[in-house]
């Protein structure tokens, strides 16, 4: 299933599929390693539900939810 | 080795590698922080030894990328670009090895001499991570050192291998690697254009450049462009190109820039990273889950907000004390030694106080940036930001405002010196602004007297209550005005949150220690010298010109005449009302109460607070003086009853001269802490004009608002 990292659920696994901005937040994005075919989990939400917080290439990292909007993501299924 | 071919080295990395504390292993206690020209980004620098031989060593911002975006990026680059250090040591997290080779990758393309530093080693191995360094320096053709920075281990071969590269001086020979097809053959036919038309070319390779054209890079197309020339020749091809890979890959070219950058990172990690066992959560993920927890995370931070507070002021306070009893004690022996006169004067009431309020500010700075030090150095600062951003962002704030806004007075007491400098935690440029502008708001220890004065005259029963509606509105007012600036002068987009919340750790007690002292010392330097011009400017405005010899001449007649000592107190502490009234401060005071006479203060309230600008705390003790309490001026008990016993004073007067007193022109050594965090006089002036209409339109509006409803 294909869908945004904002609607993702702690603990839910997922692979980014695209980035779909430019500009210094698609850079910044990137930098960070959020690139299509990196594996992700998502870690946790901030008490107000924002921002989130997800593990990727070993480390931690956050992001607001409409940052999170542009990161499009496969969703791995429960085993 | 002569000094003039001192070998230099250049440290780079990702922030939370380490680089700090590798800087720190190299350099011992010989380094010191300076400015890079033109902007407010610290430049450390300090002096490895080897063997006998002196190396510089510069400290780079730490950067994830090299862009031209952030003013930490741009520094690292055009450091490197322009001052071409023989060698850079890149900082690599081992335990975090894809995201922090990503920079390193972009150093071999820009060509640099390059070892890579992997630190953390013994992080990567808790984590089960076998790391093949062999196989490392082998795919990236630079050597491969493991430290460990915190306890210092291979630090010492880490400076003999950079060393032995810089030695060999070699020429920089930027990595080629593809970005695919269509952006490779798009970087050969802009690389043949560069390299024909590039003055510098030889120093920076022309297909780095053509590279950063096609990534749109701000800063190189500029320069580009510069040269009207090739600009017209090379940005319709830059252009050409980036439309046909828009078309064929459905992607812009930075992206697939970026995306094989990363893949030919994650082709090396496969080769070189075993993971020996798989730990799902870690020992950080476990506490992180505790303390970003919905309920207790937000308890926790409130807790550690208050315990920082408490501990700042706490340690603060007895330093402060013996500092103050000691400028006390120094004034004193001068007035023994002088005979009165504008020279003790000058020397106990504008030097000797001046020097002691600078100094008494160092105690606070120290125990602020160390609290800062234990939360940076430990991982929490990245939290704070994580759990307060959602509120905070609602008035254009960032996360870690609310530590500069706690110690600037959010909870009554603190001190918008420490306050202002605290926001150096902020990487976003305005939202860092816009905190240093209202962190003046909050209710700082100095204004406190004058709140307790005011509240002890009129509104004695209700005590904790007005303080309490003090706190509040003074947040109340901060956030809005936040927001304001947020949505007119500093308005724009907002910078992405997108924050590595790096793992927790234990902070050393040497970095904490460093980190204290080093923006301790920046404080007394760089702001003392001027906070102590202007307060002897002040001391001025508030002495001269004084009354003249006739003058003064009568009273002393008139005093040496009374009958008892009661009387003589008396005549005294009037003729001192009738020398301040003569001074420029006085005069300011008369001349601007036509301008006050809608908020209910007159000439002395005025020349209290324009002597507030020198520091708040001392609107009490002026003010004691406008009413003739002489040596009892200073007793706060003394001066609430005369102003309660005193025509035109009233509570409505009191609580608009409380609002008055909260939002005015902040102190002079906030106004030099501002010159200095922000760089130029520009926003200390806003501040000063800014936030004195601000507090004349809200005491017009308790004021005018009072009588109309019938209070005043």
């Amino acid at each position: 299933m294909t869908t945004t990292l904002r609607h993702l659920q702690p603990g839910q696994k997922a692979t980014v599929v695209a980035v779909n901005t430019g500009g210094e937040l698609g850079r910044r994005i990137r930098d960070m390693g959020l690139v299509p075919g990196t594996p992700i989990r998502v870690i946790g939400r901030a008490p107000l539900k924002d921002p989130v917080e997800i593990k990727l290439r070993g480390y931690n990292l956050t992001l607001r939810n409409n940052e999170a909007d542009h990161i499009l993501v496969e969703v791995e299924e429960e085993a | 080795m002569s000094d003039s071919s001192q070998i230099t080295i250049a440290l780079a990395g990702n922030p939370n590698a380490g680089k700090t504390s590798v800087f720190n292993a190299l350099t011992g206690s010989r380094q010191h922080v300076g400015n890079y020209p033109g902007v407010t980004v610290d430049k450390k620098e300090g002096e490895a030894i080897l063997e006998g031989l002196r190396v510089r060593v510069v400290d780079l911002p730490g950067t994830y990328s090299l862009t031209a975006y952030s003013l930490e990026e741009l520094v690292a680059r055009n450091y490197l670009i322009g001052q071409r250090p023989d060698v850079v040591v890149d900082v690599v997290d081992a335990a975090n090895l894809e995201r922090n080779l990503y920079l390193t990758v972009q150093l071999m393309e820009l060509g640099v001499p390059l070892v890579v530093c992997l630190n953390m080693i013994d992080v990567a191995q808790a984590r089960g991570m076998q790391i093949d360094v062999g196989k490392l320096e082998e795919l990236l053709g630079v050597p491969v050192v493991p430290t460990v920075g915190r306890r210092g281990e291979g630090v010492d071969e880490l400076l003999r291998r950079a060393v032995a590269v810089a030695r060999a001086a070699p020429r920089w020979r930027p990595l080629v690697i593809s970005y695919g097809s269509d952006v490779d053959q798009g970087l050969a036919e802009l690389t043949a254009i560069l390299e024909g038309g590039v003055p510098r070319q030889g120093l920076i390779s022309a297909r780095w450049l053509a590279l950063k054209l096609l990534e749109g890079d701000s800063e190189v197309m500029g320069q580009i462009s510069e040269d009207s020339e090739l600009g017209r020749r090379v940005l319709p091809v830059v252009h050409r190109i980036g439309e046909h890979i828009r078309r064929t890959l459905d992607d812009d070219p930075e992206s697939v820039i970026a995306d094989y950058r990363y893949g030919f990172i994650s082709a090396i990690s496969r080769q070189v990273v075993t993971h020996q066992r798989e730990v799902r959560l870690d020992f950080s993920d476990r506490v992180d889950r505790l303390l970003t927890h919905r309920l207790f995370g937000p308890l926790f931070l409130l807790a550690v907000l208050y315990g920082a507070y408490q501990f700042v002021f706490w340690g603060a306070e007895e330093p402060v004390a013996w500092l103050e009893a000691g400028f006390a004690w120094l004034g004193g022996q001068v007035s023994t030694w002088l005979p009165p006169g504008p020279l003790r004067s000058l020397l106990v009431s504008g030097v000797i106080d001046g020097v002691g309020g600078v100094l008494g500010f160092v105690p606070l700075i120290m125990f602020m940036f160390f609290v800062i030090a234990v939360m940076e150095d430990s991982g929490y600062m990245a939290r704070v930001a994580y759990l307060m951003d959602r509120v905070l962002r609602v008035f254009g704030l960032h996360g870690n405002s609310v530590i500069a806004l706690i110690v600037g007075g959010g909870i009554s007491g603190g001190c918008a010196v420490p306050g202002v400098m605290a926001t150096r935690t902020l990487k976003d440029p305005k939202a860092r602004l816009a905190t240093i502008l209202v962190v003046p708001f909050m209710n700082c220890g100095a204004k406190l007297p004058v709140y307790s004065v005011l509240i002890a005259a009129f509104f004695a029963s209700r005590q904790a209550a007005v303080l309490f509606v003090l706190t509040l509105l003074s947040w109340g007012l901060a956030l809005l005005a936040a927001r304001l600036l947020r949505s007119t002068i500093l308005g724009g987009e907002q910078s992405p949150f997108v924050m590595e919340l790096p793992p927790y750790r234990a902070p050393t007690f040497r970095g904490l220690a460093i980190h204290t002292w080093e923006r301790t010392w920046q404080y007394a330097k760089k702001a003392g010298t001027l906070i102590l011009a202007v307060s002897i400017v002040m001391w001025a405005l508030m002495t001269y010109p004084g009354l003249d010899p006739s003058a003064r001449a009568a009273w002393q007649a008139r005093i040496a005449a009374a009958g008892s000592p009661a009387q003589r107190q008396e005549l005294e502490a009037r003729m001192a009302q009738e020398e301040l009234a003569h001074t420029w401060a006085g005069r300011m005071g008369r001349a601007l109460s036509r301008l006050t006479a809608p908020l209910g203060f007159d000439w002395r309230t005025n020349v209290a607070l324009v002597g507030g600008f020198a520091a708040k705390e001392v609107i009490v003790s002026t003010l004691g003086t406008a009413y003739s309490l002489g040596a009892k001026a200073e007793e706060e008990s003394s001066l609430a009853r005369r102003l309660a016993a005193t025509a035109g004073w009233g509570p409505l007067k009191a609580a608009a001269l409380m609002v008055f007193v909260m939002v005015y022109a902040p102190c002079v050594a906030t106004v030099v802490v501002i010159r200095r965090e922000t760089g130029s006089w520009r926003w200390p002036l806003f501040s000063l004009a800014y936030n004195t209409i601000l507090a004349y339109l809200l005491a017009l509006v308790v004021y005018q608002g009072g009588r109309a409803l019938g209070l005043g």
